[in-house]
């Protein structure tokens, strides 16, 4: 076996068919990708979830975890922002020439594990392999099938004033372990990647509460680009507080080297929950309970004011705007 | 790293402002040095739980922000020039020149790398031995010594295609030039931390002794700037005029010798251009003879057309302390983050992008 991804691994002939098969459908082994047909079929009823994204994370391995596992994660919690039980993922990767197997099996298996934590299934799949320089080894995107349940509304237009805000870990974890590994930066830190599938989390949520009225999932812009855009789709004010947001110490570490403001810095496995008050102790309960949530905490508050606008009361009592983050500091994060 | 929370800790900021509150009775106005302080300042709404009595300015200790419109344009140049590599720091890409940037230049196809640190700049040279990597030396003397230390790596190491191109400033000139045009009046100078890490505090003696304006050099934490500013008022209800250290776990009176030595070795002082100042004698860096073949300016013929400022635009007043942002008509309307016209609004250590990002709603 070739040890590299040549140019006709993604031609679509022998050498293709043998990747595949190998590989991904030996690998992600499921009833529905075994049937090798062109397109999944399968059975669903009631009010679906769909979305998609791309993943060209740099480093493809990082602290915590790898480009597989975010490409599953990123998925899943974008269907759990509608409160969407997450059934079906699709997975295509575009491959630089030269790219090891090894490493790719690597992926694929990552990508195995995360989709078995979070009790999804990868369906269907495409492979490109291009020049050498025409991709930077490898990108991955994938789309998600999920199911809303019954009584279940929830959309970034729903927060109303007098809601509590809840943030269901630390932030900024994932941003700062993908740059601690940046080359020229390499600082050491033992900090490790927040990615997580958080479709059960929410699921467990649900189940305490159906007052939950937004999600969202506080990735590239970070906490503070999420909390303005809820702000403005609601056309509501949110008043944050800055000493109960909770923060690794190794991130305001890195923060402080890099000039960066955690509020900033991207998460791959947070939630921000906008709920109605009653319910916000028992909703940070259940949180707690939960393997990704045991660092949950009520931040704020929604509120009338200028819509769209979030405001915090630092830790010196003085309080301050917080806007959208301007421009791209970190690229290619996710 | 702790140092953090300790000098975030809320209650010692609480304290230090009754002090404050209590002890300060005249009308004054501080002026801080640093764009670190500055950022500081409105992150933390430091301004807003002062007194009024007392007025904080923002002053010209943003590197990238005092580099002149002509220097811009001749890092751009440099860019142009075949087989060249400029490396920087990444707050220098988006910088407006006259008619590019290098952010711009770079996506029309010159070889332009953000770099963290002039080792990466090194590296970069030893990889590329068939191209000439230029680093642009940017910064005050926080940031000078690295820069003379790459050059000393380079000739010890015989990397022979790494340049600099020397756009290093002394901040001490700076303030002497404010305070001698007798533009705006101080009675309080916050120092600027990190380089009077380097400097030591004694470079400002001069201005307590001459100016008779109080001085304390802080660090960069909320607590930091607190216990300067304490400082200042209780100067200035004594009538005292010293230089004093709020930044004892970073500075010493007589500086960091080494960095010190390792300057004056590669660089002697040059006048130089300052946005908003025009030319401050001794301002600058040049590198010395020994080392010419390292400096830029003498290997390569860099050729700019007359820079053109951008018009409307106050970040020269800005950064005197003559006007605050929002005496300037294009900001937040046509000069916010995502397009800026000058380079107060795109560093992130400019005065305007902190009015912008942190500014409250009366200040917008």
């Amino acid at each position: 076996m070739n040890d590299k991804i040549l140019l006709a691994h993604g031609s679509g002939g022998k050498l293709a068919h043998d990747l595949i098969t190998k590989n991904f459908i030996t690998a992600l082994d499921n009833e529905i990708l075994i049937r090798m047909d062109d397109a999944a079929v399968f059975t669903a009823s009631g009010r679906m979830a769909f979305t998609t994204d791309s993943y060209v994370v740099s480093p493809i391995f990082f602290p915590g975890g790898d480009i597989g596992r975010l490409a599953v994660c990123g998925t899943i919690n974008d269907l759990s922002t509608s409160g969407a039980k997450p059934f079906y993922l699709s997975l295509a990767f575009i491959i630089e020439e030269g790219f090891a197997i090894n490493d790719l099996q690597q992926i694929i298996a990552s990508i195995k594990t995360t989709a078995d934590e979070a009790g999804v299934k990868i369906v269907t799949g495409d492979t490109k392999v291009v020049n050498r320089g025409c991709a930077d080894k490898i990108f991955i995107n994938t789309a998600g099938i999920g199911v809303i349940p019954d009584g279940v509304n929830i959309s970034g237009s729903n927060a109303q004033p007098g809601d509590k805000v809840i943030i269901t870990g630390t932030i900024g974890d994932h941003g700062i372990a993908v740059l601690s590994q940046r080359e020229g930066l390499g600082f050491t830190t033992q900090l490790k990647s927040d990615v997580a599938p958080l479709g059960k989390m929410v699921a467990h949520m649900l189940e305490v509460s159906r007052n939950i009225h937004s999600l969202r999932d506080p990735t590239r812009g970070g906490l503070a680009s999420t909390l303005n855009e809820l702000a403005q789709q609601s056309e509501v004010s949110i008043r944050i507080e800055e000493n109960k947001i909770p923060v690794r110490d190794e991130v305001n570490g890195g923060c402080e080297m890099l000039g960066l403001d955690p509020l900033y810095v991207a998460n791959e496995g947070k939630m921000v929950v906008i709920v109605v008050p009653e319910d916000a102790r028992g909703v940070l309960k259940a949180l707690q309970q939960n393997v990704y949530g045991k660092n949950a905490a009520i931040i704020g508050e929604v509120i009338t004011g200028r819509p769209g606008r979030v405001v915090m009361k630092t830790t010196l009592g003085s309080s301050r705007i917080i806007d959208m983050l301007v421009g791209e500091p970190l690229p290619r994060i996710c | 790293m702790k140092y953090t929370t300790e000098f975030r800790n809320s209650e010692i900021a609480q304290a230090l402002l009754t002090r404050i509150r209590q002890g300060s009775r005249k009308k004054v106005r501080f002026m801080e040095f640093c764009g670190g302080h500055t950022v500081a300042i409105f992150r933390y709404g430091i301004r807003q739980l002062l007194p009024k009595n007392i007025e904080m300015i923002s002053g010209p200790g943003c590197p990238v922000c005092v580099t002149a419109t002509a220097d811009i344009d001749k890092a751009i140049a440099l860019s142009q020039i075949k087989g060249v590599i400029v490396t920087t720091y990444g707050d220098m890409l988006k910088i407006p020149g006259s008619r590019s940037s290098l952010q711009k230049a770079r996506a029309d196809g010159a070889d332009v790398r953000m770099v963290y640190s002039t080792l990466d700049a090194l590296q970069i040279a030893k990889e590329n031995p068939t191209k000439s990597v230029a680093f642009l030396g940017i910064g005050f003397e926080t940031t000078a010594p690295t820069v003379a230390a790459s050059i000393i790596e380079a000739q010890e190491q015989e990397i022979k295609n790494y340049f600099v191109l020397s756009q290093n400033k002394l901040s001490p000139p700076a303030i002497k030039a404010i305070l001698q045009s007798g533009e705006i009046k101080l009675d309080g100078l916050i120092c600027p931390g990190h380089v009077s890490a380097i400097t030591g505090s004694r470079v400002w003696d001069f201005i307590a002794r001459d100016h008779k304006i109080p001085c304390v050099v802080a660090g960069f934490e909320p607590v930091d700037i607190l216990q300067c500013i304490n400082m200042l008022v209780n100067q200035v209800e004594a009538k005292l005029s010293k230089v004093e250290i709020a930044y004892g776990r970073g500075v010493i009176p007589q500086g960091n010798q080494i960095a010190l030595n390792i300057m004056s070795q590669v660089y002697e002082p040059a006048n130089a251009r300052w946005r908003g100042f025009g030319v401050i004698p001794g301002s600058g860096l040049k590198i010395r003879k020994a080392y010419r073949n390292y400096d830029a300016e003498v290997r390569f013929e860099i050729k700019t057309k007359p820079a053109a400022e951008p018009k409307g635009c106050l970040c020269g007043e800005v950064l005197r302390g003559v006007n605050t942002p929002l005496d300037c008509k294009l900001f937040g309307k046509v000069c916010n983050p995502e397009t800026p016209v000058g380079p107060c609004m795109v560093s992130s250590e400019g005065t305007c992008s902190a009015y912008f990002l942190y500014g409250d709603e009366f200040e917008r």
